[in-house]
């Protein structure tokens, strides 16, 4: 039937930017052949969108600081819900990562002494980002893409072939994991520019396909984040865990409407921003809550205090983990304390000077001025919570970065879930990319070298053909859609009109932001859970106009898969979740719960299309019919050693009172 | 909030050849030029192709021609046009076009590869980096870069010049050399590489005649030319001063 072109490598990483790159690294480094495969261009990953820093208790600017205190940090900012294991690796090992970035070519900004210049954040304990002024993510992407480009000099050098040990392919979508019984086999995609379809055969496969926020109206997020991973994953057997939390960055830009979203870093209030509402008052005293009471200032003076002197003043409550700061700011806009466009005030031109603003937030100062008409330097900004990160992702083993269940496959970055818990702070995301995103590469290179050439998994032909089915049915009319043999597809009938993909694409992140948002509800996620399934049912009627080469209503089509799947399990996992914590709050059960501290929500396939993969014959064409369960897991208890980290008053909070023994 | 209709011309076909197309698009309040594009492929032209990821200045890959100017289209604010003014939009003019406003950029990572990477000091672990902050400052300039290959497009060299094209590596990549070299830490010479040098004999820095047409059009407002080029000339032409030097590099010019 159709063409499908055939590589074949090692280890195949989905996603190029700062877990993906750093996962092709190691694996390269460890002699394995290498393909890293990229929607979009080399170094455009939505990394680069990253601006205030990578976490990392060098101790550069306060030698205080250390991996338990980072540990600690993180543990408090995900409530206690985080996979202990991955936060303490993350801890321990973020200080290197960093450190080997600069023998790459890497240039922090510098303390006075020359050292990597450390900023503080919400919810880190020490200043503790390494950072370039307000672009460090751009610094990180382009420092791996450039260690990448080394070594493909190095193997030029030696095979006169560039990629004949690491090659990028860029501007490629994968649409599925291809397997032969348990184990991965490869990957199946298609080139975005022609059109064509491949299969990659590879044993080892990483997925560092970032989050899912295309699937919100509102979000930071780049087109690139449609949950690919988190599909891939579940399509191929492998659980999902914690999806239920999502973090709200409080500061998005609100206004003007084309650009309502787009971040604005957290680094303004880490360098002095104050949040004020209509009224002008610093409204974050008043949501400090119970747990952290002790750490923040309670008034305007100790907070103003607190930036030339740390040692003596409490932090302003402004650095809150993200998740109260979010809460905070909609809680005031509810209340009808909100700006003009429907945010609050964040000024940080009564805390600096112009100069300072410049140098320190060079690309917040460009964007508001560019896209709002706003001096920054000279007037407060208008800002909102905006859908930003997804805490959950891939159920791993935490030391390896495998995905339980499926021998052969890895994830590591925002597409693995469980490091961050129920909240992640911010900069901790940049430094999870580089610890993780080795860990993977390196478990992928073992695990594919261990293999006997001779004997690696071979996907099945039958699973290829229903992959090329899949991917090619946007182009069919609604009639061939309706006709697999399912009820379904029965039922929907020739009658039943072609979709057009953007409608029905932006349907969907209007059911996710008024009903599966940043303040949640029973009855509304009930309501969400219908209104996805109709939505399914319609993108399976998506057709696209044109032909193969480089068409984005197609690409958009074959997205809507993974969006469709990711949102089904957001709103699942959150209508059990009875209590809120971090990225889930509900309006009906507005309290945390110490005894839902022991659970984490996996969610899994089920249905015909959940078994794509499982064996001969699989047809991924009734992916659509496959439905997402939910199961309750208990956590692992947390190690001894590593709560005696914390006073008894303060695991009191989170532990039940067996836990604590 | 108001809105109006804008005739658009954009720019479709396919590397065989194709034409400006004529679109009514709406417009709202604060709007850029890629908003316009996404809401014609949303409601007119679904398989219009066009490269796009931040939708915020970041991550340089929307670049195209605005009225003739090079630019980022995610910062193309509707509101710098009157609204009787017809805006047309074409493809980077420099690079072979795949399809509509996506062209084959290949070329800027084939000369990225060509650059010899940073060589790492011996003997300095890991973690013992020490640099001042006043010298990473010149790099960390260059280190601003999108890789929009707008000022590579815009070049007179190379544009409607594909015959430079393999001697001369282009505002962007020359820049790299000189971030390289102005790296405190770089340890290239040790190895007997001198950047610049290498600039002008491996890499076309003499094609460059200094016009600054890159710098003018660079979204991350890079001094290329001041900061980077004309400083890599100074260096280069001291390395020169030797006239056994200078004839060597000026014979091996010639021979290619
Ligand atoms: S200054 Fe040099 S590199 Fe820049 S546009 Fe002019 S000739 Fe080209
Ligand atoms: S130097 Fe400026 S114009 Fe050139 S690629 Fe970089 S950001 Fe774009
Ligand atoms: S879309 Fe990223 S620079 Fe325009």
């Amino acid at each position: 039937m159709t063409n499908v072109e055939r590589h074949a490598y090692d280890v195949v990483v989905v996603g190029a930017g700062g877990a993906g790159l750093r996962a092709a690294i190691e694996a390269r480094e460890r002699g394995m052949r290498t393909a890293v495969i990229c929607k979009s261009l080399f170094g455009k990953a939505h990394t680069v969108m990253a601006e205030g820093g990578i976490a990392a208790s060098m101790g550069n600017v306060n030698p205080h600081d250390n991996w338990q205190v980072h540990f600690r940090d993180t543990m408090r900012g995900g409530k206690f819900l985080n996979y202990w294991r991955m936060a303490e690796l993350h801890a321990k090992e973020a200080p290197d990562r960093v450190w080997e970035l600069e023998t790459w070519g890497a240039l922090f900004d510098r303390t006075p002494d020359g050292k990597i210049s450390q900023r503080n954040f919400g919810g880190h304990e020490y200043p503790r980002l390494a950072h370039v002024g307000d672009r460090t993510g751009l610094e990180l992407i382009r420092t791996l893409q450039q260690k990448v480009v080394s070594l493909q000099q190095e193997d030029f050098a030696e095979t006169g072939d560039y990629e004949s040990r690491l090659k990028v392919l860029q501007e490629c979508t994968v649409t599925r994991i291809l397997k032969s019984g348990q184990e991965v086999a490869g990957v199946f995609g298609y080139v975005r520019e022609s059109g064509r379809l491949f299969v990659i055969d590879a044993p080892a496969v990483v997925l560092a396909t970032g989050g899912i926020g295309k699937s919100f109206k509102v979000t930071s997020n780049s087109w690139e984040y449609t949950g690919d991973g988190h599909a891939l994953a579940l399509l191929a057997g492998a659980p999902l865990i914690n999806m239920e939390f999502i973090q709200f960055h409080p500061t998005g830009m609100v206004w003007p409407p084309s650009v309502k979203g787009i971040l604005v870093t957290e680094s303004v209030r880490g360098d002095g921003g104050v949040l004020r509402n209509s009224d002008g008052k610093r409204f974050m005293f008043d949501y400090i809550p119970d747990v952290f009471k002790e750490k923040y200032a309670q008034t305007e003076e100790e907070a103003d205090g607190w930036y030339t002197d740390p040692e003596h003043h409490r932090r302003p409550p402004e650095l809150l983990p993200r998740d109260e700061v979010a809460r905070a700011i909609n809680s005031e806009v509810k209340a009808g304390r909100g700006t003009p466009h429907g945010g609050v005030f964040l000024d940080v031109s009564t805390r600096l000077t112009p100069e300072e603003i410049k140098r320190r937030l060079p690309s917040m100062h460009h964007q508001f001025k560019e896209l709002a008409d706003v001096d920054i330097t000279a007037e407060p900004m208008e800002v909102g919570p905006t859908c930003h990160y997804m805490m959950g992702g891939v159920d791993v083993a935490p030391d390896t970065a495998e995905a339980r269940g499926v021998p052969g496959l890895y994830a590591a970055g925002e597409v693995a879930g469980g490091m961050h818990g129920s909240n992640r702070l911010g900069g901790n995301s940049l430094s999870d990319l580089l610890v993780f995103g080795r860990r993977a590469g390196l478990s992928a290179a073992r695990y594919a070298a261990a293999l006997d050439p001779a004997a690696r998994p071979v996907a099945d032909q039958a699973e290829i053909d229903a992959a090329a089915r899949e991917a090619l049915r946007p182009f069919n009319g609604p009639e061939q859609a309706a006709s697999q043999d399912t009820p379904e597809g029965a039922a929907g009938g020739a009658q039943a009109p072609a979709e057009n993909p953007y409608t029905v694409h932006q349907e969907l992140q209007q059911v996710m932001n008024d009903l599966v948002g940043i303040i949640r509800r029973g009855p509304e996620m009930e309501q969400a859970l219908e209104r996805l399934a109709s939505l399914r049912e319609r993108a399976g009627r998506a057709v696209v106009e044109g032909h193969r080469q480089f068409n984005p209503g197609w690409h958009l089509a074959i997205d809507l898969r993974n969006m469709l799947l990711v949102s089904e399990c957001v709103a699942k996992a959150a209508l059990e979740r009875t209590e809120s914590r971090g990225g889930h709050t509900r309006d009906d059960y507005p309290e945390m719960d110490r005894t839902w501290r022991k659970v984490g929500l996996l969610c899994t396939l089920t249905g015909p299309g959940a078994q794509a993969g499982a064996g001969a014959g699989a047809d991924a064409d009734s992916a659509a019919d496959a439905r997402v369960s939910v199961e309750r897991r208990p956590m692992d208890p947390i190690r001894a050693d590593l709560l005696d980290l914390f006073e008894r008053d303060e695991l009191l909070k989170y532990l039940t009172d067996e836990e604590l023994g | 909030m108001t809105s109006y209709e804008a005739h658009f011309k954009v720019w479709r076909g396919d590397a065989e050849g194709g034409d400006l197309r004529d679109y009514q698009v709406e417009v709202n309040d604060g709007e850029v030029v890629l908003d316009i594009v996404h809401r014609l492929q949303a409601t007119q032209a679904p398989d219009l192709a066009v490269r796009w990821n931040c939708k915020a200045g970041k991550c340089g890959s929307c670049s195209a021609e605005v009225n003739g100017r090079p630019r980022l289209m995610c910062m193309t604010r509707m509101s710098v046009f009157t609204r009787d003014e017809t805006v047309t939009v074409t493809p980077m003019r420099t690079f072979p076009v795949v399809r509509d406003l996506v062209t084959d950029v290949s070329l800027n990572y084939t000369k990225a590869r060509e650059v010899p990477s940073f060589v790492p000091p011996e003997g300095v672990a890991p973690g013992e980096y020490r640099m001042a902050q006043v010298d990473v400052e010149r790099s960390q300039e260059f280190r601003k870069c999108i890789e929009c290959f707008l000022c590579q497009n815009t070049c007179h060299v190379v544009r409607d010049h594909d015959e430079n094209k393999p001697a001369f590596s282009g505002p962007r990549f020359l820049m790299r050399i000189a971030e390289l070299d102005m790296h405190p830490l770089d340890a290239a010479a040790d190895h007997g590489l001198t950047r610049a040098t290498s600039a002008q004999d491996d890499h076309g820095l003499g094609y460059c005649n200094i016009t600054k047409c890159c710098t003018e059009v660079c979204p991350e407002q890079i001094k290329i030319t001041d900061n980077a080029l004309i400083p890599l000339k100074e260096r280069a032409a001291d390395r020169k001063y030797d006239p056994l030097v200078w004839l060597g590099s000026r014979i091996r010019r010639r021979g290619q």
